[in-house]
């Protein structure tokens, strides 16, 4: 069970509070209606599935409620940083190691 | 009986207090102090089972959580039951009550020994696939055979009349094992101050010190452990927990703990005691000190009764008081089992002698065994035992100087016990948990605990430092380098003097050669409780199962309960030597949680029963009990079904309800439907973006019903949303779409739209609601409010505010019935004098209240949907025929709108809700049901949609339905048909769901 | 400036004259009778205190403005430090998110608290009154500690969960906003649905040590 620390509450909290959203920085098309289906598609379902670092969105459902972003190694599931939303990943996979 | 091999004097044992106990329904004494297994040994009971695939007498081989073959049936009662219970780890209680769990008929009589005994072809690895998966048929009748013959323990049938705990934990520093190393390592944190927890599977601390004679300060062990332990027990944030098995590993530092509170005291905890507690541990740092288990060495017959473990003989002496047989021959690896055959000596029995598997074996322990005159067989080994249901006696040959073979012609003695050592292995379980993969170390000649990303800290036995001085030193390190990592000081203990011998390097040795081949010698047991042997290992190696994950899989190795503690190391030894590889190369398999057996009990903790999830209720519940009403689970809540009178079907009750609304006025306690409190000055913008219709001109008093549709287009809510104020709006969901609703609210506000100013609070819980609804529903409430509530004051899809009861409310005119509604919000503390007020004043027009039943009937004779029944996430506001509740014209490209603008979303023939009426309107077709347009085709017919809602209707007088139909809103008027299960075929004509008031002039009065 | 236009507020409790009967989310359990009859000493002390005001304010935390209008209405400083509270005579303040507050008052003076908060603070923020979804149990005793560490995995120890501290966590399977009122002092906030189910959870988790229920 992963202890999670809340960049809002401001301290390490347990699994249980939280639910995971998936991949972070999944931005919605500015504008919808000019994507062509294959993009819509793209947007809609298709995710990474990486062996090693991920960024992923969390919700601190069960205390303040607020999303933020983990990175998580998905082979040693140890988070390597949290960060608000809006913010980018200051700690990213070097190109080519993610599958 | 006589307790014919206790010792007289001796052991941790209170001979002051005899204790009776039963196995296999006769009864024996022991003492407190003692295992079953302890008691079991001292009375002479050798066959405590028979093996899982073979049925071969199996006996203790063990003292503690390795124990692979005593494996008990424990309960004096049905309801106290518990299988698969280490006889080594279970104290003897005043009354125990145990039995065999392995063995049918009977453990010294067994049926299926004869398949054991007649031959090893017979069930080879790979047995049971095949052997019974042809034919696939018989698989069923096989299993059962084989699986009460297996006897793989008996669950209790009656409910468990024990409590048990889950508690959280947190602590700077867990410790697991209360060995010489854990001590030290607890001492040095605790007087650090840290917050320690020091768990031990014991019944008291000390590790293996317990069962040794060793001195420390020149002293017995004993003393410096309860000095210890009585110094840890005074610190404030310290928690000592024996009996507590640290069971599982979990990721960033999570461990779970399984605390046997009264499994020593009596069958069923005293009262007020929880039998079990379930730690649930975040630890900021663990130090694993969990020992080493001995290894036994593997050669031919080695799981005939006798055949047991160097240390434990020696536990069994020294901590029990118990010698477990007469004639004692040794057969050891390295130097530390020569004390096991001291110990023998010293309580009075004959050490036949030691056979040493090193050529030119030296040192202190040779000399003393000289000294003593025990006869001493170097460079050779046991090659097998004679004996079935007790040792009788030992072959004995020479063997080649690396061990690979027999040299040398065969002796045979008498001896009716064989210990044996191949030297130990690090306790690397938990160390394995969360995916770290074991290091093997040729020195230690076992794996070691590899590199992890947890905080995690080693010390003694299981870094592979075997001796007392060591795991001491370790200990205390691991206890400072702990404290440096939390900025704590480092206190530096005072170690006790130890009494360390010189031991002589031991010699890696797993499998005893016999003359004959592997394949033809006599059984050669690895893994005991799969019956797994060498030849059988050696087999799965030919036949092509190379890698170590595969020949587990395929043999069994390390499957059972005690996932392989002992037999592992070996099987993996000869794995790699049938393949050609080293055992590195041919690496480990990984040990998952549990590291021994965790009862139900202790999971579930008090979440059981009524407690076993939450039950939501609304204000007006008790008023509901009272009067009879029957109760749907619609998520967590409670919500009235329908309200039965004396005598009445339920049919009957749905059929009054319904009249009595439409007719004159019924009640709804719709409190459960969740409501989101919506304000700001982007509120409205915020609407329009997550529903599917428009929001920019809603004016103030007024409600709209909206459809929720996820960026795929799919609706996946519904609910009326009003207009309280300019910047505020009150949204309802679904009863069981809340929670989601509120999130999705919140996840597009924080992560898309952060610059619209709204803020949403849930405020499901703060009103009641109770929707009154018919024709007299307006003269009802205008009994209770000085409002005026006429039509052209109060119309449809208004609110307003009024006082209803005394009670300021916010009343909607909105209806999920189709008829003239009214529903009255108040804050909840409320809402039950409300409730109670409607049928003082309702009882002149017969105010009946209705339950989810009769809402379903109602809503569906108007063809109104509910989300997550009529739709299933396939279904776009198209498909409902709901196109009008989605406006295309809206400026931003609101969440579904793109998704149902798909191909496949705008494709002919979709599935698409219609209403469906049975040729024969009696016949109320079951939801789920299938349809197809041709009943006559071939099976399987294509099948065209499937039926949603469906009722009998008391108004109409005929059946109704609504359903997914393919194409269905250009087949009005066709038929489909429904086959059902029992055979018949129902038909159907597609018509408009709106079965009753098409024109909605009932509601709008 | 007043912002009453924009938002719908209401005096949510009747006129004492009107004789309205309220009832607490434990109402029905009867907890007067249950407290007569019960134990008088035991590790664990339970009360509910129903029938309270709870407002939430939300808020962008940055907005200075904002918060000192809000401090001026409630008399006391808005808590802007992650899990912190200030308690002030019959008035409890709740950090509950960055920007989310549970102000908590006697349930007669919500409106009037309403009221001055739509006179005098204006700009964006919300304020949702919840008193009737919510009820508050004050949980006391010397075995307190150990009766909650069975219903919620956070850290109770006096040095990660000092007197003030705030949380909203799992409690069982439910939820609760818990607050430290002193060593052996906690109220926990919950929602009235779930009330029953956490009354009958601390009953069970609180039997060993003794449960005393005052009313």
């Amino acid at each position: 069970m992963l202890h999670i620390y809340c960049p809002h509450c401001c301290e390490y909290r347990e699994e249980e509070e939280f639910h995971v959203k998936g991949q972070a920085h999944l931005a919605r098309p500015l504008d919808p209606d000019a994507c062509s289906d294959k993009e819509w598609g793209e947007y809609l379902y298709f995710r990474k599935n990486p062996r090693g670092l991920h960024h992923e969105l969390w919700v601190h459902a069960a205390g303040c409620r607020k999303f933020f972003n983990v990175t998580r190694d998905t082979v040693s599931y140890e988070i390597k940083e949290v960060y608000l939303v809006g913010e980018k990943p200051s700690v990213v996979a070097h190109s080519g190691s993610a599958k | 009986m006589t307790q014919k091999n206790r010792l007289q004097t001796g052991g941790r044992i209170n001979r002051s207090k005899p204790l009776s106990f039963v196995y296999n329904g006769k009864q024996f004494k022991g003492f407190e102090g003692d295992t079953l297994a302890s008691a079991m040994l001292a009375n002479g009971i050798d066959v405590i089972g028979r093996s899982f695939k073979y049925s071969r007498p199996r006996g203790i081989v063990a003292a503690g959580a390795e124990e692979p073959n005593a494996v008990m049936q424990l309960g004096a009662t049905e309801a106290t039951q518990v299988p698969n219970v280490r006889a080594t780890q279970q104290e003897l209680f005043e009354g125990l009550v145990s039995g065999a769990t392995n063995g049918w008929p009977s453990v010294d009589n067994d049926l299926m020994g004869i398949v054991g005994k007649v031959g090893g072809k017979m069930m080879p690895p790979g047995f049971y696939y095949k052997t019974f998966m042809y034919p696939q048929s018989m698989w069923e009748t096989y299993e059962k055979f084989i699986r009460k013959a297996a006897g793989l323990g008996s669950s209790p049938l009656e409910n468990d009349p024990d409590s048990y705990e889950k508690i959280n934990q947190h602590c700077d520093v867990l410790v697991v094992g209360a060995g010489p190393a854990g001590l030290a390592a607890a001492l040095t944190a605790g007087r650090a101050g840290a917050r320690v927890i020091l768990a031990d599977e014991q019944s008291e601390f000390g590790g293996s010190l317990l069962g040794t004679r060793e001195t420390l300060n020149g002293e017995e062990a004993a003393r410096w452990v309860a000095d210890v332990t009585a110094e840890l027990a005074g610190m404030k944030d310290v928690m000592l927990l024996p009996r507590s098995t640290v069971n599982g590993y979990h990721d960033h530092n999570f461990l779970t703990i399984h605390q046997r509170n009264t499994d020593h005291i009596a069958d069923k905890a005293p009262a007020g005691q929880a039998r079990q507690t379930l730690h649930r541990v975040r630890a900021k740092w663990v130090v694993l000190a969990t020992g080493a288990h001995e290894r036994p060495l593997v050669y031919g017959n080695n799981d005939v009764p006798g055949c047991m473990i160097a240390s434990a003989v020696s536990t069994y002496i020294n901590r029990y008081g118990v010698v477990p047989g007469n004639e004692l021959v040794v057969m050891t690896t390295n130097d530390g089992a020569y004390q096991t055959a001291f110990d023998w000596q010293d309580a009075g029995r004959k050490v036949v002698a030691i056979v040493d598997t090193r050529q030119n074996p030296q040192g202190a322990q040779v000399a003393e065994a000289s000294k003593r005159g025990i006869q001493l067989i170097k460079g050779s080994g046991i090659i097998d035992v004679a004996g079935s249901k007790r040792v009788t006696g030992v072959s004995i040959a020479a063997l080649s100087a690396d061990g690979s073979a027999v040299n040398g012609s065969v002796t045979k003695l008498s001896a009716d016990t064989v210990a044996t050592s191949g030297g130990w292995s690090p306790v690397i379980h938990l160390a394995g948990h969360t995916g770290s993969r074991p290091v093997w170390d040729e020195k230690v000649a076992g794996f070691l605990p590899g590199p992890t990303v947890e905080k995690r800290l080693i010390a003694g036995a299981i870094a592979g430092d075997f001796t007392t001085a060591g795991a001491l030193a370790q200990g205390a390190e691991a206890g400072r380098k702990a404290c440096a990592e939390l900025g704590m000081d480092q206190p530096i203990i005072e170690l006790p003097t130890t009494q360390e011998r010189v031991e002589h390097p031991a010699m890696t040795l797993f499998h005893i050669p016999h003359v004959k081949k592997t394949s033809e010698a006599p059984k050669q047991f690895v893994d005991y409780q799969n019956d797994v042997t060498a030849a059988g290992i050696e087999l799965a190696c030919r036949e092509g199962f190379e890698s170590i994950e595969h020949v587990k899989r395929y043999t069994a190795l390390g499957f059972g309960t005690d996932q392989g503690k002992l037999g592992n190391i070996a099987g993996m030894a000869i794995a790699a030597k049938a393949t050609g590889r080293t055992i590195p190369e041919t690496g480990t398999t990984i040990f998952r949680p549990n590291y021994t057996p965790v009862t139900f009990g202790a999971l579930v903790g008090r979440d059981r029963g009524e407690l076993f999830d939450p039950k939501r209720y609304t204000a007006m519940h008790k008023w509901h009990v009272e009067n009879g009403a029957l109760f749907e689970d619609v998520g967590q809540w409670k919500r009235p079904w329908y309200f039965p009178k004396a005598g009445e079907t339920m049919q009957q009750s749905l059929d009054r309800e319904c009249k009595a609304t439409r007719e004159s006025v019924g009640i709804l306690d719709a409190s459960t439907l969740g409501k989101i409190d919506i304000q700001g000055k982007d509120a409205r913008e915020f609407l329009g973006r997550v529903y599917t219709n428009a929001w920019a001109k809603l004016a103030v008093g007024k409600c709209r019903y909206g459809l929720m549709c996820g960026e795929d287009g799919m609706v996946f809510d519904d609910g009326v949303t009003s207009c309280l104020g300019e910047n505020h709006f009150i949204m309802t969901t679904t009863s069981g779409g809340a929670a989601r609703v509120y999130e999705w609210l919140e996840l597009y506000h924080q992560t898309e739209w952060p610059e619209l100013e709204v803020y949403f609070n849930t405020v499901t819980d703060h009103w009641s609601t109770m929707t009154i609804s018919g024709p007299n529903s307006r003269k009802l409430l205008e009994e209770l409010t000085d409002a005026d509530v006429s039509n052209e004051n109060f119309g449809y899809m208004d609110w307003r505010e009024m006082k209803v009861a005394g009670v300021p409310a916010r009343v909607f005119r909105i209806s999920f019935t189709g008829e003239l509604s009214f529903e009255i919000n108040v804050q909840a503390n409320f809402g039950l004098h409300v409730w109670e007020k409607l049928f003082e004043k309702g009882a002149k027009y017969n105010l009946t209240p209705y339950g989810t039943e009769t809402m379903h009937i109602l809503r569906a004779e108007k063809g109104f949907i509910i989300a997550g029944q009529d739709t299933d996430g396939s279904v776009h506001p198209y498909d409902l025929g709901m196109g009008w509740a989605v406006s295309q014209q809206k400026p931003f490209s609101f969440i579904g709108k793109r998704g149902m603008a798909r191909e496949d979303c705008v494709r002919d023939n979709r599935k698409q809700l219609v209403g469906l009426k049975t040729t024969d309107p009696s016949v109320v077709l079951p939801e789920g049901a299938q349809g197809v347009f041709d009943p006559k085709a071939p099976i399987p017919m294509p099948m065209v949609g499937h039926i949603t809602s469906s009722y009998w209707s008391a108004n109409l007088g005929h059946s109704i339905a609504m359903g997914l139909v393919k194409g269905g809103l250009d087949r009005m008027g066709e038929k489909v048909y429904y086959p059902l299960a029992d055979g018949r075929v129902v038909e159907a004509e597609i018509c408009s769901p709106i079965f009753l008031d098409p024109k909605g002039e009932r509601q709008n009065v | 400036m007043s912002d009453t236009k924009n938002v719908a507020i209401m005096n949510q409790v009747p006129d004492a004259a009107a004789g309205v009967r309220a009832e607490s989310p434990l109402h029905h359990a009867d907890l007067g009778t249950v407290a007569q009859k019960g134990l008088k000493s035991g590790g664990v002390h339970f009360r509910e205190m129903g029938l309270l005001g709870h407002l939430t304010l939300r808020c962008d935390p940055k907005n200075a403005d904002l918060i000192a209008a809000a401090a001026g209405v409630l008399g006391v400083e808005l808590p802007l430090k992650p899990l912190t509270s200030v308690e002030s005579g019959s008035t409890i303040v709740r950090w509950i998110s960055p920007d989310e507050w549970l102000i908590t008052v006697p349930n007669d003076q919500s409106f009037d608290l309403e009221s001055r908060f739509r006179a005098e603070m204006s700009g964006h923020y919300s304020l949702v009154n919840g008193s009737g979804g919510m009820t508050l149990f004050k949980l006391s005793g010397d075995r307190v500690v150990d009766m909650l560490k069975k219903a919620t995995p956070v850290d109770l120890h006096d040095s990660e969960f000092p007197v003030g501290k705030v949380v909203s966590t799992v409690f069982a399977k439910s939820g609760a906003i818990i607050r430290r009122t002193g060593a052996t002092e906690f109220e926990l906030v919950v929602r009235r649905s779930f009330a029953d189910y956490l009354w009958l959870w601390i009953q069970s988790a609180s039997q060993e040590f003794g449960l005393v229920v005052e009313a």
